[in-house]
Protein backbone atom coordinates (compact mmCIF):
# COMPACT_ATOMS: atom_id res chain seq x y z
CA UNK A 1 0.00 0.00 0.00
CA UNK A 2 1.50 3.18 -0.85
CA UNK A 3 0.41 5.26 2.06
CA UNK A 4 2.37 2.82 4.32
CA UNK A 5 5.47 3.39 2.20
CA UNK A 6 5.59 6.79 2.55
CA UNK A 7 5.00 6.55 5.93
CA UNK A 8 7.46 3.86 6.86
CA UNK A 9 9.67 5.93 4.24
CA UNK A 10 9.07 8.59 7.30
CA UNK A 11 9.47 6.47 9.94
CA UNK A 12 13.29 4.96 8.42
CA UNK A 13 14.07 8.79 8.71
CA UNK A 14 13.34 9.62 12.09
CA UNK A 15 9.19 11.21 11.86
CA UNK A 16 7.67 10.68 15.82
CA UNK A 17 4.61 11.63 13.94
CA UNK A 18 4.88 8.80 11.15
CA UNK A 19 4.63 6.52 14.09
CA UNK A 20 1.91 7.45 15.64
CA UNK A 21 -0.04 8.16 12.07
CA UNK A 22 0.71 4.13 11.82
CA UNK A 23 -0.37 3.64 14.87
CA UNK A 24 -3.65 5.11 14.49
CA UNK A 25 -3.75 3.37 11.18
CA UNK A 26 -3.37 -0.64 12.56
CA UNK A 27 -3.79 -0.18 16.29
CA UNK A 28 -7.29 -1.30 16.41
CA UNK A 29 -7.37 -4.43 14.06
CA UNK A 30 -3.98 -5.61 15.70
CA UNK A 31 -5.98 -5.21 19.07
CA UNK A 32 -9.01 -6.86 18.07
CA UNK A 33 -6.63 -9.90 16.07
CA UNK A 34 -4.38 -10.15 19.36
CA UNK A 35 -7.39 -10.44 21.37
CA UNK A 36 -8.17 -13.25 19.41
CA UNK A 37 -5.23 -15.56 20.95
CA UNK A 38 -5.19 -14.03 24.96
CA UNK A 39 -7.50 -13.81 27.34
CA UNK A 40 -7.60 -9.90 28.18
CA UNK A 41 -7.92 -6.65 27.05
CA UNK A 42 -4.82 -5.77 28.99
CA UNK A 43 -2.57 -8.08 27.89
CA UNK A 44 -3.91 -7.84 24.31
CA UNK A 45 -2.93 -4.03 24.61
CA UNK A 46 0.99 -5.12 26.21
CA UNK A 47 1.36 -7.64 23.18
CA UNK A 48 0.52 -4.39 20.70
CA UNK A 49 2.94 -2.19 22.16
CA UNK A 50 5.48 -4.98 22.39
CA UNK A 51 4.61 -5.64 19.10
CA UNK A 52 4.73 -1.76 17.97
CA UNK A 53 8.50 -1.75 19.96
CA UNK A 54 9.83 -4.76 17.95
CA UNK A 55 8.88 -2.82 14.59
CA UNK A 56 10.91 -0.35 15.50
CA UNK A 57 13.44 -2.68 17.28
CA UNK A 58 13.12 -4.32 13.79
CA UNK A 59 13.00 -1.93 11.29
CA UNK A 60 17.02 -1.37 10.34
CA UNK A 61 16.66 -5.03 9.29
CA UNK A 62 13.00 -5.21 7.66
CA UNK A 63 13.83 -5.31 4.16
CA UNK A 64 10.55 -5.54 2.43
CA UNK A 65 10.19 -8.57 0.47
CA UNK A 66 7.12 -8.84 2.57
CA UNK A 67 4.45 -5.75 3.05
CA UNK A 68 4.47 -3.37 6.27
CA UNK A 69 1.35 -5.12 7.12
CA UNK A 70 2.08 -8.73 7.03
CA UNK A 71 5.13 -7.95 8.75
CA UNK A 72 3.52 -6.19 11.41
CA UNK A 73 1.03 -8.76 12.04
CA UNK A 74 3.19 -11.52 11.34
CA UNK A 75 4.98 -10.09 14.58
CA UNK A 76 1.82 -9.28 16.62
CA UNK A 77 0.63 -12.93 15.93
CA UNK A 78 3.41 -14.85 16.97
CA UNK A 79 3.77 -12.36 19.90
CA UNK A 80 0.14 -13.26 21.04
CA UNK A 81 0.73 -16.60 20.48
CA UNK A 82 3.60 -16.88 22.69
CA UNK A 83 2.14 -14.66 25.48
CA UNK A 84 -1.56 -16.16 25.14
CA UNK A 85 -2.31 -19.85 26.49
CA UNK A 86 -3.89 -20.33 22.67
CA UNK A 87 -1.36 -23.35 21.66
CA UNK A 88 -3.00 -25.09 24.49
CA UNK A 89 -6.31 -25.33 23.58
CA UNK A 90 -7.18 -27.64 20.79
CA UNK A 91 -7.31 -25.87 17.74
CA UNK A 92 -10.83 -27.01 15.81
CA UNK A 93 -11.00 -26.18 11.38
CA UNK A 94 -14.42 -24.21 12.26
CA UNK A 95 -17.45 -24.04 13.80
CA UNK A 96 -19.63 -26.80 11.13
CA UNK A 97 -22.42 -24.25 11.14
CA UNK A 98 -23.93 -24.06 7.47
CA UNK A 99 -23.25 -20.59 5.67
CA UNK A 100 -27.24 -19.97 5.65
CA UNK A 101 -29.66 -20.98 8.28
CA UNK A 102 -30.99 -24.49 6.90
CA UNK A 103 -34.72 -23.37 7.68
CA UNK A 104 -34.65 -21.08 4.63
CA UNK A 105 -34.28 -24.06 2.38
CA UNK A 106 -37.15 -26.59 1.63
CA UNK A 107 -36.67 -30.19 0.68
CA UNK A 108 -35.30 -30.43 -2.29
CA UNK A 109 -32.29 -27.78 -1.35
CA UNK A 110 -33.77 -24.86 -3.12
CA UNK A 111 -34.66 -21.74 -1.26
CA UNK A 112 -37.63 -21.58 0.81
CA UNK A 113 -36.91 -18.08 2.00
CA UNK A 114 -34.61 -16.49 -0.44
CA UNK A 115 -32.67 -13.43 0.39
CA UNK A 116 -33.57 -10.02 0.18
CA UNK A 117 -32.66 -7.19 -1.79
CA UNK A 118 -30.13 -5.07 0.05
CA UNK A 119 -27.08 -4.58 -1.99
CA UNK A 120 -26.78 -0.96 -3.53
CA UNK A 121 -28.86 0.14 -0.30
CA UNK A 122 -26.74 -0.58 2.56
CA UNK A 123 -25.03 2.72 2.27
CA UNK A 124 -27.91 4.50 1.50
CA UNK A 125 -29.78 3.21 4.36
CA UNK A 126 -27.19 3.69 7.15
CA UNK A 127 -24.10 5.98 7.56
CA UNK A 128 -21.18 5.13 6.83
CA UNK A 129 -19.79 5.20 10.70
CA UNK A 130 -22.75 3.41 11.53
CA UNK A 131 -22.13 0.53 9.19
CA UNK A 132 -18.45 0.28 10.36
CA UNK A 133 -19.63 -0.26 13.65
CA UNK A 134 -22.03 -2.91 12.77
CA UNK A 135 -19.51 -4.50 11.30
CA UNK A 136 -16.88 -4.38 13.87
CA UNK A 137 -19.77 -5.94 16.30
CA UNK A 138 -20.08 -8.44 13.77
CA UNK A 139 -16.67 -9.34 13.66
CA UNK A 140 -16.11 -9.51 17.17
CA UNK A 141 -19.30 -11.89 17.56
CA UNK A 142 -16.83 -14.32 14.97
CA UNK A 143 -15.30 -17.34 16.72
CA UNK A 144 -11.39 -16.65 17.32
CA UNK A 145 -10.31 -18.13 13.77
CA UNK A 146 -12.82 -16.58 11.69
CA UNK A 147 -12.50 -13.32 13.05
CA UNK A 148 -8.52 -13.70 12.16
CA UNK A 149 -8.92 -14.55 8.86
CA UNK A 150 -11.70 -12.00 8.04
CA UNK A 151 -9.67 -8.90 9.56
CA UNK A 152 -7.00 -9.95 7.79
CA UNK A 153 -8.05 -10.90 4.58
CA UNK A 154 -11.63 -8.21 4.12
CA UNK A 155 -11.13 -5.08 6.24
CA UNK A 156 -6.88 -4.77 6.11
CA UNK A 157 -7.24 -6.65 2.58
CA UNK A 158 -3.67 -8.94 2.82
CA UNK A 159 -3.89 -11.61 -0.13
CA UNK A 160 -4.93 -15.51 0.76
CA UNK A 161 -1.13 -16.11 0.69
CA UNK A 162 0.09 -13.57 3.77
CA UNK A 163 -3.09 -14.05 5.47
CA UNK A 164 -1.71 -17.87 5.53
CA UNK A 165 2.03 -16.48 6.18
CA UNK A 166 0.65 -14.27 9.18
CA UNK A 167 -1.53 -16.71 10.80
CA UNK A 168 0.50 -20.11 9.91
CA UNK A 169 -2.70 -22.13 8.60
CA UNK A 170 -3.25 -23.93 4.75
CA UNK A 171 -4.86 -22.38 2.08
CA UNK A 172 -8.13 -24.72 2.43
CA UNK A 173 -8.05 -24.43 6.00
CA UNK A 174 -8.03 -20.25 5.17
CA UNK A 175 -11.42 -20.55 2.73
CA UNK A 176 -13.34 -22.58 5.20
CA UNK A 177 -12.71 -20.08 7.88
CA UNK A 178 -13.26 -16.85 5.57
CA UNK A 179 -16.25 -18.66 4.37
CA UNK A 180 -17.60 -19.11 7.91
CA UNK A 181 -16.95 -15.70 9.05
CA UNK A 182 -18.03 -13.74 5.45
CA UNK A 183 -21.65 -15.86 5.85
CA UNK A 184 -22.14 -14.14 9.21
CA UNK A 185 -21.14 -10.88 8.16
CA UNK A 186 -23.59 -11.24 5.21
CA UNK A 187 -26.46 -12.71 7.63
CA UNK A 188 -25.83 -10.07 9.83
CA UNK A 189 -25.91 -7.35 7.15
CA UNK A 190 -29.05 -8.63 5.68
CA UNK A 191 -30.71 -9.21 9.16
CA UNK A 192 -30.20 -5.68 9.74
CA UNK A 193 -30.74 -4.23 5.92
CA UNK A 194 -32.85 -6.65 4.34
CA UNK A 195 -36.11 -6.75 6.87
CA UNK A 196 -36.61 -10.48 6.64
CA UNK A 197 -35.33 -12.04 9.92
CA UNK A 198 -33.34 -15.49 9.17
CA UNK B 1 -15.04 -28.97 1.81
CA UNK B 2 -16.87 -31.92 4.25
CA UNK B 3 -19.76 -29.98 4.42
CA UNK B 4 -20.85 -29.80 0.80
CA UNK B 5 -19.68 -32.98 -0.07
CA UNK B 6 -22.07 -34.18 2.63
CA UNK B 7 -24.86 -32.61 1.35
CA UNK B 8 -23.90 -33.81 -2.32
CA UNK B 9 -23.92 -37.07 -1.17
CA UNK B 10 -27.25 -37.19 -0.30
CA UNK B 11 -28.17 -36.18 -4.30
CA UNK B 12 -25.68 -38.42 -6.50
CA UNK B 13 -27.48 -38.19 -9.47
CA UNK B 14 -29.28 -34.63 -9.36
CA UNK B 15 -27.68 -32.20 -12.44
CA UNK B 16 -28.44 -29.26 -10.37
CA UNK B 17 -26.63 -28.15 -7.78
CA UNK B 18 -29.03 -27.58 -4.73
CA UNK B 19 -29.36 -23.87 -3.78
CA UNK B 20 -28.16 -24.96 -0.40
CA UNK B 21 -24.84 -26.39 -1.78
CA UNK B 22 -24.33 -23.28 -3.81
CA UNK B 23 -24.19 -21.15 -1.45
CA UNK B 24 -21.64 -23.25 0.41
CA UNK B 25 -19.34 -22.78 -2.35
CA UNK B 26 -19.45 -19.20 -2.92
CA UNK B 27 -16.18 -18.78 -1.08
CA UNK B 28 -14.42 -21.39 -2.55
CA UNK B 29 -15.64 -19.92 -6.04
CA UNK B 30 -14.74 -16.14 -5.01
CA UNK B 31 -11.45 -17.90 -4.53
CA UNK B 32 -10.93 -19.24 -7.60
CA UNK B 33 -10.58 -23.15 -5.64
CA UNK B 34 -13.40 -24.28 -7.40
CA UNK B 35 -12.07 -27.79 -9.70
CA UNK B 36 -13.42 -26.17 -13.60
CA UNK B 37 -16.02 -28.91 -13.45
CA UNK B 38 -18.02 -27.77 -10.63
CA UNK B 39 -17.22 -24.15 -11.50
CA UNK B 40 -19.44 -24.86 -14.62
CA UNK B 41 -21.59 -26.47 -12.19
CA UNK B 42 -21.50 -23.31 -10.11
CA UNK B 43 -22.11 -21.15 -13.14
CA UNK B 44 -24.58 -22.84 -14.41
CA UNK B 45 -27.21 -23.18 -11.83
CA UNK B 46 -26.85 -19.42 -11.18
CA UNK B 47 -27.86 -18.24 -14.57
CA UNK B 48 -30.98 -20.26 -13.68
CA UNK B 49 -31.33 -18.57 -10.35
CA UNK B 50 -32.22 -15.15 -8.87
CA UNK B 51 -31.91 -15.66 -5.57
CA UNK B 52 -28.38 -17.37 -5.75
CA UNK B 53 -27.39 -14.77 -7.84
CA UNK B 54 -28.48 -11.93 -5.28
CA UNK B 55 -27.03 -14.19 -2.60
CA UNK B 56 -23.70 -14.00 -4.88
CA UNK B 57 -23.71 -10.36 -5.16
CA UNK B 58 -24.53 -9.97 -1.31
CA UNK B 59 -21.18 -12.36 -0.65
CA UNK B 60 -19.47 -9.73 -2.58
CA UNK B 61 -20.47 -6.75 -0.88
CA UNK B 62 -20.14 -7.99 2.64
CA UNK B 63 -16.11 -8.16 1.12
CA UNK B 64 -16.80 -4.59 0.29
CA UNK B 65 -18.08 -3.58 3.07
CA UNK B 66 -15.57 -4.74 5.72
CA UNK B 67 -12.70 -3.26 3.53
CA UNK B 68 -14.12 -0.27 4.18
CA UNK B 69 -14.51 -0.67 8.28
CA UNK B 70 -12.57 2.60 9.30
CA UNK B 71 -10.19 2.14 12.58
CA UNK B 72 -11.09 2.99 15.87
CA UNK B 73 -9.37 6.68 16.67
CA UNK B 74 -6.94 6.59 19.40
CA UNK B 75 -7.87 8.13 22.20
CA UNK B 76 -5.94 11.02 23.63
CA UNK B 77 -3.89 8.65 26.69
CA UNK B 78 -2.93 6.16 23.75
CA UNK B 79 -2.10 8.86 21.52
CA UNK B 80 0.83 9.49 25.01
CA UNK B 81 1.25 6.38 25.38
CA UNK B 82 2.24 5.21 21.98
CA UNK B 83 4.31 8.65 21.86
CA UNK B 84 6.10 7.90 24.66
CA UNK B 85 6.49 4.69 23.53
CA UNK B 86 8.10 5.86 20.48
CA UNK B 87 10.50 8.10 22.44
CA UNK B 88 11.79 5.41 24.82
CA UNK B 89 13.21 3.18 21.41
CA UNK B 90 14.68 6.73 20.42
CA UNK B 91 16.49 6.81 23.68
CA UNK B 92 17.36 3.16 24.02
CA UNK B 93 20.19 3.69 20.72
Amino acid sequence: MDADGSLLRRLRDGDEQAFVALVERYHSSMLRLALSFVSSQAIAEEVVQDTWLGVLRGLDRFEERSSLRTWLFTILVNRARTTGAREARTVPVADAGPAVDASRFGPSGAWAVPPEHWVEQAENRIDAAKLSELLRGGLDGLPDRQREVVLLRDVEELSSAEVCEVLAISEANQRVLLHRGRSRLRQLLETELGGEPR
Amino acid sequence: MSFVSGLLRFRPRSRDLPCQVVVEMVTDYLEGALPAAERRRFEAHLAGCPHCTEYLAQMRETIRLAGRITPEDLTPQMRADFTDLYRHWRSES
